[in-house]
């Protein structure tokens, strides 16, 4: 009755610590973490910290381009662009995408120089949820920037398997 | 399975920015999706993909599972000489596969 | 007549009298539309593009596989060039075979090949290599319109498609006719729901984050409405292939697609 809403997520957490012990008993490799395998904002801060080190990330001069409703989440086409003069002492080092909600919070990052021309790139990523989606450029003289956007996903990737 | 697809121009003035399309056959299996009978499907994915022009690197990408199947990439670089584009994917399992393609550049 | 008129016209003259003929609900002619304008704009983009579209992967592949030799004859060898000799092929099935005296769809019909003209095994339904092959020839009638149905043996197959385009089934009770001819572009899940043409196939779903055929999805669309699905190659499959390919008769073909 009170414990009513809590009784789901209790007994789904307390089935996997159950399944994570008998598991290490046993002698199998555990699950790395023993929570539902999920990105938090937590993880995710600490992939990006990982990246960028204790640098403060400057929203802006990144622009990233993710439809806002996704038609499906396995395949959803992106667009990253920096504005840089690309040249050899100006330009962008890296530019690394994160997410909030799927199961692992890296999704790319890719590696530039000044013989870029143009600071961008277009690929195609998987969502699991709707959730928020960073994209942070690193500079050649050690800054930060990024661009952050939040999508809706109906049709999720990673945690709905496939029907005939 | 096939080849994969890239998309240079043929020709380039020396100095233009050029974009350069990949598209290549690969499952990326995530390693969190579970099959029929409740075991995990292990992780199988590209983990690398890094692009040379006259053999140096002008680009380099780390793939996540979060990229999707049959990944694409547009990136761009300034046509500069004539000669080749050297691209090389690498991945889970000793996977490996690379292609080539020519450019003149006027 | 819009969408919604269409669909209150059907329900009120179904429930009215149940001897009405399924044609109440069918779609005017002038309002068809292809499932690729119901798709978000980024994955009509996806489409556009041959060196985006996942789709030309399988193509590529069905090309390589088309001169290849199995035995003592690769497919060139009795067709030659494909871009010739195999344009508006795909837009043309399921044609009657009278051999058998029923339809047969393209699958079906390379797999024949296969096995009467290069002694080989024929392919799986859904294999690498079937797809491929698909993909390559469907390609070749990129822009042309459907012409599926018009010998006269093929009737009482359509009539036979038709029928099942229009029961309802599964424990959901669905027909396809009440999503496809009632309510098309109203939305579904965040989709809208298009009108079920099959002038893509086979075609990269990024549901399946592969290429697929036809049989495919029919199968999945049972599935969807908790009915048992037909197995591939069965006559109902090739029956509903049959109707919805005369039911978009006129249409251009745009195979490989990119559909959601």
């Amino acid at each position: 009755m009170t414990h009513e809403h809590n009784h789901k997520s209790h007994t789904r957490r307390s089935v996997l610590i159950g399944a994570g012990c008998v598991a290490g008993g046993l002698g199998l490799p555990t699950v790395l973490t023993i929570r539902r395998a999920e990105a938090t904002p937590a993880t995710m801060a600490s992939a990006i910290r990982q990246v960028v080190g204790e640098a403060t990330v400057k929203p802006g001069k990144v622009k990233l381009e993710m439809p806002p409703l996704v038609e499906n989440g396995n395949t959803v086409q992106y667009t990253v662009s920096v504005e840089s003069p690309m040249t050899a002492t100006n330009y962008v080092k890296a530019i690394h995408v994160f997410n909030e909600k799927n199961p692992q919070p890296n999704v790319i990052s890719v590696h530039l120089g000044p013989r870029a021309g143009r600071a961008s790139f277009t690929s195609r990523a998987r969502l699991a949820d709707s959730e928020k989606v960073i994209a942070i450029a690193e500079m050649s003289d050690g800054s930060f920037w990024s661009d952050t956007i939040e999508v809706v996903v109906t049709i999720a990737a990673c945690v709905e398997d496939g029907i005939p | 399975m096939s080849a994969p697809l890239i998309n240079v121009p043929k020709s380039a003035k020396r100095g233009e920015i050029i974009a350069i399309k990949t598209l290549i056959s690969h499952e990326m299996e995530t390693g969190f999706r579970y099959g029929s009978n409740g075991v995990l499907i292990p992780r199988n994915i590209i983990t690398e993909f890094v692009c040379t022009y006259n053999g140096d690197e002008i680009f380099r990408a780390n793939f996540y599972p979060a990229v999707a199947a049959n990944p694409f990439l547009t990136f761009y670089t300034v046509a500069s000489a004539s000669g080749k584009f050297a691209f090389q994917w690498t991945g889970d399992n000793g996977y490996s596969e690379t292609a080539t393609a020519e450019i003149v550049v006027e | 007549m819009s969408a919604r008129a269409d669909g209150l016209f059907a329900l009120c003259l179904a429930t009215l009298m149940h001897a009405i003929p399924a044609a109440a609900g069918e779609i005017a002619a002038a309002d068809r539309r292809s499932d690729y304008e119901f798709m978000s704009r980024d994955t009509r983009v996806m489409q556009d593009d041959d060196s985006s579209n996942p789709g030309m992967l399988w193509v590529n592949d069905g090309e390589a596989l088309w001169t290849r030799k199995v035995g003592e004859f690769s497919c060139m060898d009795c067709h030659g060039d494909a871009r010739v000799s195999m344009k508006g092929v795909a837009a043309r099935y399921p044609v009657f075979d009278a051999i058998r005296g029923r339809p047969m769809d393209l699958e079906e019909r390379i797999m024949s090949c296969r096995i009467n003209h290069q002694n080989a095994t024929p392919f799986a339904y859904e294999s690498k290599e079937l797809l491929a092959l698909e993909a390559f020839v469907a390609r070749q009638s990129r822009g042309m319109p459907i012409e599926t149905g018009s010998d006269a043996r093929l009737k009482p197959f359509i009539e036979a498609g038709r029928e099942l385009f229009n029961r309802r089934q599964g424990q959901l009770n669905i027909s396809c006719a009440q999503c496809h001819d009632d309510n098309w572009g109203k939305r579904l899940a965040g989709n809208a729901v298009p009108q079920g043409h099959p002038t893509g196939y086979p075609l990269y779903r990024l549901e399946w984050q592969t290429l697929g055929s036809l049989q495919r999805r029919l199968r999945a669309c049972l599935f969807g409405v908790r009915a048992e699905t037909y197995p591939f190659g069965a006559p109902e499959n090739v029956a509903l292939e049959l109707y919805l390919m005369v039911r978009a008769r006129g249409m251009a073909m745009d195979a490989p697609a990119v559909r959601p």
